[in-house]
């Protein structure tokens, strides 16, 4: 990991816990969670529906501020005791990544424009966002559909966009909600090799919550949730 | 990158139809100002353009434009003696409905002109010319629908049309119809053959019941005679006398005389006007202003909910947005340009469709500069006001709702 503090691990999560609610409908979607992730490193949740993996994520991605526990990114402390540290949206912009289940692209903007929009948020000049979003779309391989609306791109390429638009302003950490759930298994392979490249060659630290047993063979270390509850993966024999 | 932009380029056929939506509702809004000024501009256009500096009316009566004023046409004569009276005109006005020969019903203002120290050379005329003879010539508005050469029966005369005026019609919107002053007293005085004959056989019998005529036996058979004849009666009256003062001379000195005349009222250009202007053209304009105000209010409240409705249909975009870390201002810019867009491009069709539809309304709807700026401010302060309903609710849009 490159940026941010530039510390100890990309990621550092300490005894992390969320609780919805309160009384008879409290629910603890977190309970004691410590991760540490590493720069460059791919990591993979997993677990059943309702299990905490996506709490996780929204905690992790500064969305939902968690009960209590602490969450550092790049050294820096950004979450604990259910408030959080930093201007919430500045960091997002500047040092992480979403990627969803769904492409989730802007349908009034062109595939280039979906990708150049987070440049630009992030202050980059129009010119220099223009040719950054074509770079991206080259590298993932859709730069020929730079100029069609979502509507007009397959689920894949949608995807695709996606992933380039979470690498737009070369993000410390990019963090992926079943990235490949509405894609074939081919598809759904292709994109989890993406992370795995652009975790590689940038060395951005990127973690994915996914169902899909088929292409676990991409992550450098797997963990599985359940109740709230983060634990190594051991695979079945 | 211009987030609006986009948006709109996307969905153009919807923008588009959304702004034409709203330029008819603000153009009804600039109709409604537009007919309080052309109502205005009516009534007092007469004034304006008689030029008169002074108006003499019936003792205590405000004038011809407020109620009924008749003072005799001989008038005029004692005024020309006044020093410092450059000309001093009859004036008569009263309201006629006939079926013209083609069965349409003509409604028309006329008005006479004291010929031949007025021509009508004044009017502002589209076709033919002013009087040039002393009798059976007219000169009528266009919205009157007569043509030059066409003969109009008024009374027993026909009058022949020629000349074409152009905005010259009433506070009640009627057109006006000019005629020399002398048929016009004839037109307003007209009475059918047998209501002459009964009015000269009760002369006779009113004659008869007097001593007079034993005495004059000639009274009864004059009694018997046209009107013109008697020199008791006098001729036709007149609704006011409209005084030009020379140059030279102070228009309040000549008021000062004549106001000390114990039969007649005297009124200025502007008193007239105001006259005018206070009567039922105030109680029109009012109630014209205040639909005016809950058009501009039903306009706001429309375009605030077409910029919310535009806002909910993006709320996963915007929560996108805050997700990727967007600042309010470029979630603001979004809405709030369209906003304002919206606005500009009705405006803008307000004002295109306004030019072509307004002339055809059968009152005058005089749009003027100061209005269009005013609605201008108003359509501004609209946009604001419903981007505020739409920024409300992208403040509350959170960004795990893309997650949802």
């Amino acid at each position: 990991m490159t940026g941010v503090g530039a510390r100890g691990p990309a990621v550092e999560v300490e005894r992390l816990d969320k609780v919805y609610g309160s009384g008879n409908t409290e629910v603890r979607a977190l309970r004691d969670v410590n991760l540490a992730v590493s720069g460059g490193e791919v990591i993979a949740l997993l677990g059943p529906s309702g299990a905490g993996k996506s709490t996780l994520l929204k905690a992790i991605g500064l969305i939902e501020a968690p009960t209590a526990g602490r969450i550092a990114i790049g050294g820096v402390a950004v979450a604990g005791d259910d408030r959080f540290l930093v201007n919430v949206r500045s960091f997002r912009r500047e040092h992480i990544g979403f990627v969803f289940q769904k492409a989730n692209l802007i349908p009034f903007l062109t595939a280039v424009e979906n990708v150049q929009v987070a440049l630009e948020i992030n202050d980059e000049p129009a010119r220099a966002a223009r040719r950054r979003s074509m770079e991206l779309l080259d590298y993932l391989g859709v730069s020929d559909r730079a100029g069609h609306y979502p509507s007009m791109l397959s689920g894949g390429q949608q995807q695709r966009v996606a992933v380039a638009r979470s690498l737009a302003n070369r993000p410390d950490l990019i963090l992926a909600d079943e990235p490949t759930a509405a894609l074939d298994s081919v598809r759904g392979r292709q994109v989890m090799e993406l992370f795995r490249k652009v975790s590689h060659e940038q060395g951005a630290s990127v973690i994915v919550v996914t169902h899909d047993h088929r292409a676990l063979d991409v992550f450098d270390r797997i963990f599985e949730m359940e109740d709230g509850r983060l634990r190594p993966h051991e695979p079945s024999p | 990158m211009n987030l609006a932009y986009r948006d709109i380029r996307h969905h153009f056929g919807r923008f588009v139809l959304t702004a034409v939506g709203i330029g008819l509702l603000l153009m009804v809004v600039m109709g409604m100002s537009g007919i309080y000024r052309g109502m205005v501009e009516d009534a007092v256009l007469l004034v304006e353009r008689a030029g008169a500096d002074l108006w003499i009316v019936q003792k205590d009566t405000h004038g011809p434009f407020a109620e009924v004023s008749r003072i005799p046409a001989s008038l005029g004569d004692r005024l020309r003696v006044v020093p410092g009276v450059r000309s001093a005109d009859n004036f008569v006005s009263f309201t006629v409905q006939r079926e013209l020969e083609d069965g349409r019903q003509l409604r028309a203002v006329v008005q006479g002109l004291d010929w031949p120290a007025d021509r009508g050379e004044w009017l502002p005329l589209t076709a033919g010319h002013a009087f040039s003879r002393a009798h059976y010539q007219m000169v009528a508005d266009r919205s009157l629908g007569l043509t030059v050469g066409q003969q109009v029966r008024l009374g027993k005369d026909f009058y022949e049309v020629v000349g074409i005026a152009r905005n010259m019609v009433s506070s009640g919107g009627d057109g006006m119809a000019f005629l020399t002053l002398r048929d016009a007293q004839a037109v307003q005085g007209d009475m059918v053959g047998e209501s002459i004959r009964i009015e000269r056989q009760a002369r006779l019998a009113r004659a008869e019941r007097i001593d007079i005529s034993r005495t004059q036996p000639v009274l009864t058979e004059r009694a018997l005679g046209p009107s013109g004849a008697i020199p008791a009666i006098g001729p036709p009256a007149v609704s006011a006398v409209m005084v030009r003062v020379e140059a030279e001379c102070d228009v309040e000195r000549v008021r000062g005389i004549v106001s000390s005349w114990p039969d007649v009222s005297v009124y200025t250009d502007e008193e007239q006007k105001g006259f005018l202007l206070e009567g039922n053209v105030d109680r029109a304009r009012r109630q014209i202003g205040l639909f005016r105000i809950l058009l501009v209010f039903v306009s706001g409240i429309i375009m605030a909910l077409i910029i919310y409705t535009l806002t909910l249909d993006k709320v996963h975009d915007i929560a996108l947005l805050k997700l990727l870390g967007a600042r309010n201002r470029v979630v603001f810019g979004l809405i709030v340009q369209q906003a304002m867009l919206l606005g500009a491009i009705g405006y803008g069709v307000a004002n295109l469709i306004g030019q072509w539809v307004f002339p055809r309304f059968p009152r005058r709807v005089l749009v003027s500069g100061s209005d269009l700026v005013m609605l201008a401010v108003a359509v501004a302060g609209i946009s604001l006001f419903a981007s505020l309903l739409g920024i409300w609710k992208a403040m509350k849009v959170e960004p795990n709702e893309v997650l949802a």
